[in-house]
């Protein structure tokens, strides 16, 4: 492996009960770059970017972070991943406003009001910034998520189908984040049956089948 | 960052995350966690009094069945009477724990609380401390007030609400290891309460034996003893056993 891969899958196979979803996948990703995964439904997407993330344990092969092999859940994993899954862990009755800064105070860093209320912003949705999430849209949540994730500032995004029930105002506004994001020096890793509004040059693909 | 700025500009991330990293295990980071949970948890529950609302009444009826279905006689309720009320307790606990983890789990907040670097088995706590406080405790606090139905007098019913103190945290906590377990299992409401009732029972036994232990003029410190020993034990292994369980269901 070169010595500036900072995200490493090695062999890995995935099985759901007896049917095997994948095996020897590899991937390797340098800082600043994202990886798109494709394949179509029951693939094996989700629990591809479920091992990477640290939810699910491999049948087989590792994942390896920063040169260092990773179990499921591991502390040092835990730290720097943001997942964005089908569900958006959002609580339907805190505001948009209470759901983000639950979430923030959550990790160490120390994420002010306006912060919050810039992200929701930048997601145009400072308007429906106190109502309870129970009363938002699909779109408007995904967007909530798209906030968290802007303020979480982890080194490596998982994002599950991103683009599902974005409108093309928020579409702009992840390629924005992802962007900023892969600049940094971050790496994502995201499922997608859309293409993703990530530069080509940037991003490498995988596809399960 | 400051306000004006939009995040995407802020400058540095925590490219290791080493500074999570660094608070992980530590007594400062733990403490944090549970009272986060602790705080969220409160805070949805306040939002939805209905639940709450529902839990409260269904220990208030069941209670009020008994006297209505058996004997006006004051021997026979007071006789009745602990039990009841304990029984009773038990049922408004089991009512409550499906929605201990199971919106969390079904919203994906379960996912990114078990995905943050703060200890899971401290996250968990908290939200078993939230449960007790807007579950046990109204229960607790209502045993006085529905004893009155039983002819109960105060050394009696004074026991039955601090044997009910000790007791209902520990419901709390082996119910939450039964609503772990029973994450994303078909059929889980019915399967926990297969699996938590049989938990339940030397709580009950205790906690209704000092009841009666006062009613017969004897000292109801050994019992007491016994579920505030019962509670400690849980209060220290059920964390740990929650937030195993909820890897597995997550897995």
């Amino acid at each position: 492996m070169a010595a500036n891969d900072v995200l490493e899958a090695r062999r890995l196979a995935a099985r759901r009960g007896f049917a095997t979803l994948f095996v020897d996948v590899d991937f390797s990703l340098h800082d600043g770059e994202a990886l798109v995964v494709t394949g179509p439904n029951g693939s094996g997407k989700t629990t591809l970017l479920r091992i990477v993330a640290g939810l699910t344990a491999p049948a087989a092969g590792e994942v390896r972070w920063r040169g260092e092999a990773t179990r499921p859940f591991d502390p040092r994993l835990r730290g720097v991943v943001a997942f964005n899954g089908h569900w958006s862990a959002l609580k339907d009755e805190l505001t948009a406003e209470e759901n983000l800064d639950a979430w923030t105070s959550l990790t160490d860093q120390r994420v002010t009001r306006d912060a919050i209320v810039s992200a929701l912003d930048d997601v145009a949705l400072s308007r429906q910034r106190r109502l309870p999430v129970r009363v938002l849209s699909q779109g408007q949540r995904r967007r909530i998520a798209l906030a968290r994730l802007a303020l979480a500032k982890r080194a490596l995004w998982i994002l599950d189908e991103p683009l599902t029930a974005l409108d093309d105002q928020a579409v702009d506004v992840l390629a924005d984040l992802l962007d900023a994001h892969l600049s940094r020096g971050g790496v994502c890793v995201a499922a997608s049956h859309q293409p993703m509004p990530i530069a080509a040059t940037r991003a490498k693909t995988l596809a399960l089948c | 960052m400051s306000a004006a700025e939009p995040p995407r500009n802020a400058s540095r991330i925590p490219v290791e995350g080493r500074e999570a990293r660094a608070s992980e295990d530590t007594g400062d980071s733990a403490l944090h966690a549970i009272g986060w949970a602790l705080a969220r948890d409160i805070r949805v529950a306040l939002r939805s009094k209905g639940e709450l609302g529902v839990q409260l009444l269904f220990y208030v009826i069941v209670v009020s069945l008994f006297p209505l279905a058996t004997s006006p006689s004051r021997d026979v309720l007071a006789m009745l009477g602990p039990g009841v009320l304990w029984t009773a307790a038990l049922l408004a606990s089991l009512l409550s724990l499906s929605r201990l983890f199971a919106s969390d789990f079904h919203d994906g907040t379960l996912e990114q609380i078990a995905l943050s670097p703060r200890p899971l088995a401290a996250l968990v706590s908290g939200k078993m401390v939230a449960h007790w406080l807007t579950t046990g405790l109204p229960v607790v606090v209502m045993a006085p007030l529905l004893g009155g139905q039983y002819a109960l007098d105060a050394s009696v019913l004074a026991t039955l609400t601090l044997s009910l103190l000790l007791g209902t945290p520990i419901l709390s906590l082996l119910g939450a290891v039964g609503a772990a377990l029973t994450l994303g299992a078909r059929g889980g409401g019915s399967l926990l309460a297969l699996l938590v009732l049989p938990l339940y029972v030397p709580v009950l036994i205790f906690g209704a034996g000092a009841v009666d232990a006062v009613r017969s003029g004897l000292s109801a410190a050994p019992h007491l003893s016994l579920l505030g020993a019962g509670l400690l034990i849980a209060l220290v292994a059920v964390p740990f056993a929650v937030a195993a369980a909820v890897r597995i269901a997550l897995d």
